[in-house]
C-alpha cells in the first residue's frame, strides 16, 4: 500500500456494489467495455483513495468519502413542475439526469442540425457501441486517479454528444444532473463523452444541483471532451448541490491541431468539491482557456486542480481562477502546467485571484510548473486580498449602502470570470446564479460598528518551479 | 440655521492629531475655499465630512442642516446631500459607470422618498450632463474610472456631482494635475452647479482654480487649524506670498 493512499476500507461493500452494477450495466456483453470496467475497478481497489500525503491532494482530505458506504442511487421521478425551475432557455438541447439516470421525459432534444447526435450514453452504448468504443476511456487517467478509476468502473449513464466535421452548433447543449433526497448515502458516476470532429463548434453546460432536501451524496463525474483539428469547443461546469454533497468532477480535454477549447467553471454549492481540469494540447497551435470562479461560505471546501499539458509546439494556455471565500470556507487552486520536451514556443499563463471575506476563510494557491522544453514562456501569479476599503468607501460616498456596495464589488470581481464566457446563454445563466448567490453571502452583511475587521491573511502561496 | 456648522473639530488618525480645533460655518449659496500647504489637514477635513471611518473624531461636532453628521455612515451623509469629489478617484473594474451612477442616484432618491429613475428617464438627463462636462459617452460604457486619464477622472467626479445634485459639494484638490483646458471644463461644470440652495467647499493647494471658481470666503488651514479667513483677495495674497508667512511655530514639522 502506498503511503499516499488508504486501502479502500469498506472493500466488501464496494465489491458488492460493483457486482450488482455490472449485472445490469449497459453494454455488459461488450467485451471491451466489460474489460474497461473490470480493469478500472481493480485499479481503484489497488490505488485506494488519496490522502493528504499525496502531493495532488495535499489540501483536500477525502477521508469523509473513503469512510462512507455509498449505495447506488435509485431512479426517482420528478413531478414536471419540480423540474421546470431548472430550465435554461435558448439551449440547443436539454438532457436531464435524475440520480445519474437519464430521464427522457424531462429531456428535450429537439431539432438539432444535421450531423449532431445528442443522446444518453447508456442508449448510445446499446445502439452504436463501435462509435462509443472509439473514444470512451481513452483519455481519462484511471492509473493515477482513484476517482476516475471508480467512475470508469461504474460507467453507466451520462451524456453522449457527437458533432460531425464542420458542423456548428451555436446554442449550448445543457446537461442537468439532479440528485434527490435519499435515506442512505448515495453515489452517482455520471460519464460524459463529447466528441467534436474537425472544424466543428460546440458548447456544453454541465449543471449539478439537488432537489428535495439534503442527504449525503457523492457525485463523481468524468467528462472526456475530444476536440478535432481547428475545432472550437466550450465546456461549462456548474456545481450548486447542497452542502452535504461531495462532488468530484474531472474534465479531460484532448485537443487536436489548432483546436480552441475553453473550460469554464462555477462552484457555488457542495460541501466538498474537487474540480479537476486536465487539457492535453496534443496538436500544434492549440489554444486553451481555463476560466473559473468559486464562491465558498460556511465550511465548504472547494478545490480546483488544474493540470495543463502542453504536448505540442506553438500552443497557448490561459488559466484564470477567481475565488471568494467567506465564513470558514477553504479554497484551493492548484495549477500545474507541464510542458513536454517537444512543446517549444509554448505560451502558458496562470492567474489566481482571491478575496477572503472573513478571518477564518482560507485559500491555498499553488502554481506548479514542470518544463522540459527550453523555448517557452510560462507565467503565473496569485493574489489574496480583502474587499478594497478605498473602493468600498468610494461607492458608499455616493449613497450606495455598505451591503449593496460590497455586493457590487464582489459581483465585479466575479464578473472578470463571467465576462470570459463566450456563450451568451451560458454567461447569462451563470451571471444570474452568481448574483442570486451573492445576495445571501454572509460577508456582505455589514460588520457591527464596534467590531473592527482585522487584517489577517490566512492563505498560503506555495510555489514550486521545477 | 446654517447648512454646515463645524465646531471645535479635533480629528486623529492612528493616534496622531491632524485637525486641532476647526470652526467653520457655511451657509447655503456660499462657496468657501480651504487653502493650505501639504499636510495641513485639508484632505482630512474633506474625508471626515464624507464620513470616512479611518478618521477618529476626538472632540467637537459637525451638523448638516442641523443634523449630526458624525452619526452618519458615508452613504447616509451622501443621501443627506454630502458629495466629495475625490482627489484620487478610485478605479473599479467590473462596475459600469452608467450603472453605478444610476444606482447611486436611485439609492439617494429612495432615501428622499422619491421614485427610482428608470433608464428611460435617466439617460436623457445623463446625456445633458455629459455635454456639460464635454465627456465622450463611450467612456460611460467602460468600468468606473478604469483606464481614464487624470483629467477624465476629475471630470467624471464633477459629472457625478452634476447628476447627484448635492446640498454640500466638497472638491478635494480637483484642480491638481489638470491642464488648462480640462481645468476650464471642470470649473465650468462646477460653476453651473452654483445655486442658492447649495454650498461648496473647494479644497486646494493653489490659487489657480480660484480664478475660475471664485469663492465667497477663503480660509487658510495650517497644521490642523484655520489661521486666517477672508474674502477672495486672500487667495491672491497667498499666491503672491506663499504659505510661509501664515505658518505658526507649531506648523514647522507638520506632516509632509
Amino acid at each position: 500500500m502506498r503511503e499516499t493512499a488508504v486501502a479502500v476500507a469498506n472493500i466488501d461493500s464496494w465489491l458488492e456494489s460493483f457486482t450488482e452494477f455490472e449485472k445490469r450495466a449497459a453494454g455488459r456483453t461488450l467485451p471491451w467495455l466489460h474489460r474497461l470496467r473490470e480493469d478500472a475497478f481493480a485499479r481503484f481497489c489497488e490505488v485506494g483513495f488519496p490522502t493528504t500525503k499525496d502531493e495532488d491532494w495535499r489540501f483536500t482530505n477525502v477521508a469523509g468519502i473513503a469512510k462512507t458506504v455509498f449505495h447506488s442511487a435509485s431512479t426517482a421521478k420528478l413531478a414536471p413542475g419540480d423540474s421546470a425551475a431548472w430550465r435554461v432557455d435558448d439551449v440547443a438541447a436539454t438532457l436531464v439526469f435524475i440520480n445519474g439516470h437519464f430521464d427522457a421525459e424531462l429531456s428535450e432534444i429537439g431539432n438539432l442540425p444535421k450531423g449532431v447526435t445528442v443522446a444518453s450514453l447508456r442508449e448510445r452504448i446499446e445502439s452504436h457501441p463501435e462509435e462509443v468504443e472509439k473514444h470512451l476511456g481513452r483519455y481519462a487517467d484511471t492509473k493515477r486517479d482513484a476517482f476516475v478509476a471508480l467512475n470508469t468502473a461504474f460507467i453507466g449513464d451520462g451524456a453522449y454528444v457527437h458533432v460531425a466535421r464542420g458542423v456548428v452548433v451555436e446554442a449550448p447543449i445543457y446537461l442537468l444532473y439532479l440528485s434527490t433526497r435519499e435515506n442512505a448515502a448515495t453515489m452517482t458516476h455520471p460519464r460524459n463523452l463529447i466528441v467534436a470532429e474537425d472544424e466543428a463548434q460546440i458548447a456544453v453546460i454541465e449543471d449539478y444541483a439537488s432537489v428535495g432536501g439534503e442527504s449525503v451524496v457523492l457525485s463523481n463525474a468524468v467528462t472526456e471532451l475530444v476536440a478535432g483539428e481547428s475545432t472550437v469547443a466550450q465546456h461549462y461546469l456548474i456545481e450548486r448541490e447542497h452542502l452535504k454533497a461531495y462532488n468530484v468532477s474531472t474534465l479531460r480535454i484532448q485537443q487536436g491541431r489548432s483546436a480552441n477549447v475553453a473550460s469554464h467553471s462555477l462552484l457555488l454549492g457542495g460541501g466538498l468539491v474537487r474540480n479537476n481540469v486536465h487539457p492535453v494540447l496534443a496538436g500544434e497551435g492549440g489554444e486553451c482557456l481555463i476560466n473559473g470562479l468559486f464562491l465558498g461560505t460556511g465550511t465548504q471546501h472547494l478545490d480546483n486542480f488544474m493540470h495543463v499539458e502542453h504536448a505540442s509546439p506553438h500552443c497557448g494556455s490561459r488559466q484564470f481562477y477567481n475565488g471568494i471565500l467567506d465564513g470558514q470556507a477553504h479554497g484551493v487552486f492548484h495549477g500545474r502546467i507541464v510542458v513536454h520536451k517537444d512543446a517549444q514556443k509554448t505560451d502558458a499563463k496562470q492567474t489566481n485571484r482571491n478575496l477572503l471575506l472573513s478571518d477564518d476563510a482560507q485559500i491555498d494557491t499553488k502554481p506548479q510548473l514542470e518544463i522540459y522544453a527550453d523555448d517557452v514562456k510560462c507565467t503565473h501569479g496569485a493574489t489574496i486580498g480583502q474587499i478594497e476599503e478605498n473602493a468600498l468607501f468610494y461607492l458608499q460616498s455616493r449613497g450606495i449602502s455598505e451591503q449593496e456596495a460590497k455586493k457590487l464589488l464582489l459581483m465585479a470581481f466575479a464578473e472578470e470570470c463571467v465576462e470570459r464566457m463566450q456563450s451568451s446563454v451560458a454567461r447569462d445563466h451563470i451571471q444570474h446564479l452568481v448574483s442570486e448567490h451573492l445576495l445571501f453571502t454572509e460577508g456582505i452583511v455589514p460588520v457591527s460598528s464596534g467590531e473592527r475587521v482585522t487584517e489577517r491573511v490566512t492563505g498560503r502561496v506555495v510555489e514550486e518551479v521545477r | 440655521m446654517s447648512l454646515l456648522e463645524i465646531r471645535n473639530l479635533h480629528v486623529s488618525v492612528d493616534g496622531n492629531e491632524i485637525l486641532k480645533g476647526i470652526d467653520l460655518t457655511v451657509n447655503a449659496g456660499e462657496v468657501h475655499s480651504i487653502m493650505g500647504p501639504n499636510g495641513s489637514g485639508k484632505s482630512t477635513l474633506a474625508q471626515v465630512l464624507a464620513r470616512r471611518d479611518a478618521y477618529e473624531v476626538t472632540e467637537g461636532s459637525i451638523t448638516l442642516d442641523g443634523k449630526d453628521l458624525l452619526e452618519m455612515k458615508p452613504e447616509e451623509a451622501a443621501c443627506e446631500g454630502v458629495f466629495l469629489a475625490f482627489q484620487y478617484p478610485v478605479e473599479i473594474p467590473g462596475i459600469g459607470n452608467t450603472y453605478f451612477l444610476r444606482s447611486a442616484l436611485n439609492a439617494q432618491r429612495r432615501h428622499r422618498g422619491l421614485d427610482e429613475m428608470d433608464a428611460m428617464d435617466f439617460l436623457p438627463m445623463f446625456r445633458e450632463k455629459l455635454k456639460l462636462l464635454e465627456m465622450d459617452d463611450k467612456l460611460m460604457n467602460r468600468s468606473l474610472n478604469e483606464g481614464f486619464s487624470g483629467g477624465e477622472k476629475k471630470r467624471n467626479e464633477i459629472l457625478q456631482m452634476a447628476v447627484l445634485e448635492p446640498r454640500l459639494a466638497i472638491l478635494d484638490e480637483t484642480d491638481s494635475g489638470l491642464d488648462i483646458d480640462a481645468l476650464r471644463i471642470v470649473a465650468g461644470g462646477v460653476n453651473s452647479l452654483r445655486s442658492p440652495d447649495r454650498a461648496m467647499l473647494v479644497v486646494t493647494h493653489y490659487q489657480r482654480l480660484l480664478n475660475y471658481i471664485v469663492p465667497d470666503f477663503v480660509h487658510v488651514l495650517v497644521d490642523g487649524r484655520i489661521v486666517r479667513s477672508g474674502g477672495k483677495e486672500l487667495a491672491l495674497e497667498l499666491e503672491e506670498k506663499g504659505y510661509g508667512w501664515t505658518e505658526t511655530p507649531q506648523a514647522v514639522g507638520a506632516r509632509a
